[in-house]
């Protein structure tokens, strides 16, 4: 049940999106991202659903041609972060993303915790040990990391570089953090500490993730969003839409019928 | 019976089988016999680039042996063979380099991240693209051409070290740019992309990021160009470099306050291919000599050059996996 008190974060209001070859990705998407609360993009491939997700950061950005029609409006400033004069640096700086493939910069554990702290121009030594510290607890990996700082991250395991990564995106305390199909190059053991984590930073910020695996969106979010060929199809409380979908599409890709 | 005809129809199926079998063995051999062939000849073709160089080498090692002493390093040219040495040309030479070298490498790479990172991405780009991969295959006479024109007569620089160094420098400016780029293009868009989703500038990615990991391959660049501007004659024979010349250009750092002169920027000079050229071109065997020790000489500092471009990239590219 969508719960009418629960606030809502951010909200993509009749959102289309068009790649710069013309294809139209998005179709009018509406729906809501609640605070705090962990919302999955379910879908075959090439639904969209990325493309969606990558909208919330303005990715589109760094590729020319690409263009945005509609609203994501970010409470509680009424920002739409899509307006062409919104920076998409001031739009990264609160939302920030974590990528399918673990992508930590070939330097050392600790500078690419840093590093958002940097781009932001924080030189206090202290207060940057202490933010590296913090993300590092935050996304399960101190007690594993914390006597090789100065270690390259690349010689960390695949899940570990991930969790690298989250900590990464966590050190600058953003209000929403994407995942685009975090576990999708891991181990179920790396697959299942990743869901954990996200649990539990549900407490501090709001969470959109991709996935093409079903159980985990069963798994893990709070609601849960179908998307086929860029249309949403359904959209609704996770247990609601896995137990009782009222879209005869949806039912039949989550029993597995179709994609 | 029935036994029998089993046993019987069995029998067929495993000769069919083996039969098959040794169809399969021969047409494995016959299509590896291709990988070997081409082995061979690869081999071979790989040996005549090499064996012809090590042969070159080794011949101009043998003529210029006589000549492998400290004087030939610390005199002048002379009318006598004997006594004539390389002073002034390879002095010339690393005067020439370094002109060439802070003239090419700061615009060749500004020009490589500016076309791979900034330049929108249209029919004008696709342009410049396509004329400076065309420039790197100019004859280097043309450049020479082009610099007499504009160094000594348009800016009057003179027939000087600066004129060489700046020619040499628009040699090997295609070089660098096209190897800028291509270190560019090798990084990941997935690490391009971590960088701006943390909230970075273009130009935080740029200098946080892409310089650092694209420098093995730059540095390559830069250090074959430099390499080939080493053996380079014709332009700085166009631009009127002198043949024979028995002094060396002001030194650049001086005794009296601020310690640095320029003014060795518009000394005459000549540089080692030249002077390998001009003994050459003497009736006196004994040249041929001093030619060949040179031009052993130039190689050795060539593949020098190049073996530091690979030890520098290893280094770079140890801690890089992608």
């Amino acid at each position: 049940m969508i719960n009418a008190t629960t606030p809502i974060k951010a909200e993509s209001k009749d959102l289309n999106f068009y790649y710069s070859n013309g294809n139209q990705a998005l179709k009018g998407i509406s729906m809501p991202l609640y605070e705090n609360k962990i919302t999955a993009l379910i879908g075959p491939s090439g639904c969209g659903k990325s493309t969606f997700l990558r909208c919330f950061n303005r990715m589109h950005d760094l590729y020319p041609g690409n263009r945005y029609d509609g609203q994501i409006l970010m409470y509680p400033d009424n920002t739409n972060i899509l307006a062409s004069g919104v920076d998409p640096i001031e739009v990264r700086m609160r939302i920030s993303m974590v990528f399918q493939k673990p992508n930590p910069f070939p330097k050392s554990i600790y500078e690419n915790v840093a590093y958002g702290l940097r781009v932001r121009g924080e030189t206090n030594k202290r207060v940057m040990d202490d933010k590296v510290e913090e993300a590092l607890k935050g996304a399960a990996l101190w007690n594993e990391v914390k006597d090789r700082l100065q270690d390259l991250a690349f010689n960390l395991s695949g899940g570990q570089q991930q969790r690298l990564c989250i900590a990464r995106a966590l050190a600058t305390d953003p209000e929403i953090m994407l995942f685009d199909e975090p576990t999708s190059a891991l181990d179920p053991i790396a697959t299942a500490n990743i869901e954990e984590l996200m649990s539990e930073l549900r407490n501090k910020l709001t969470i959109l993730v991709v996935t093409h695996n079903m159980q985990q969106a069963a798994r893990v979010s709070d609601y849960t969003a179908y998307m086929y060929l860029g249309d949403l199809i359904e959209y609704g409380d996770t247990d609601m839409i896995f137990t009782r979908p009222s879209r005869k599409e949806t039912e039949d890709y989550i029993t597995g019928k179709f994609g | 019976m029935e036994n029998q005809h089993i046993e019987a129809s069995h029998s067929t199926a495993q000769a069919s089988v083996l039969k098959n079998l040794a169809e399969v063995r021969a047409m494995i051999r016959r299509h590896k016999a291709n990988d070997y062939i081409f082995s061979i000849i690869g081999l071979i073709a790989l040996m005549i680039g090499l064996v012809t160089l090590l042969i070159l080498f080794v011949d101009l090692v043998s003529d210029g042996y006589p000549r492998f002493t400290m004087d030939f390093l610390s005199e002048f040219p002379s009318r006598r063979a004997a006594k004539a040495g390389l002073l002034s040309a390879w002095v010339g030479s690393v005067l020439v380099m370094t002109v060439t070298f802070l003239s090419a490498v700061p615009i060749g790479i500004a020009a490589g991240i500016y076309l791979e990172e900034y330049a929108p991405k249209n029919w004008l780009s696709d342009l410049i693209e396509i004329n400076v991969s065309n420039l790197a295959g100019v004859p280097s006479i043309v450049y020479g051409l082009l610099a007499l024109g504009l160094f000594v007569y348009i800016l009057d620089f003179g027939q000087s070290i600066l004129t060489a160094g700046l020619t040499l420098g628009l040699l090997i400016l295609p070089i660098v740019i096209v190897s800028t780029r291509e270190a560019i293009r090798g990084i990941p868009v997935a690490i391009r992309e971590a960088a701006y989703a943390v909230g970075a500038t273009k130009w935080q990615v740029v200098f946080h990021h892409v310089i650092h990991y694209s420098f093995g391959g730059i540095l390559t660049g830069v250090i074959i160009g430099m390499a080939r501007a080493l053996g380079e004659t014709a332009p700085l024979i166009t631009i009127g470099a002198l043949t024979f010349i028995a002094f060396l250009p002001p030194s650049p750092v001086t005794d009296v306050a601020p310690f640095i002169s320029f003014e060795w920027l518009t000394s005459g000079f000549t540089v080692m291919p030249i002077q390998m050229f001009n003994w050459l071109s003497r009736p006196d065997h004994a040249f041929h000599i001093n030619a060949a020790a040179t031009g052993a000489i130039i190689i050795f500092v060539t593949l020098l050059m190049n073996g530091t471009a690979i030890w520098l990239r290893y280094k770079v590219r140890k801690n890089i996996k992608w």
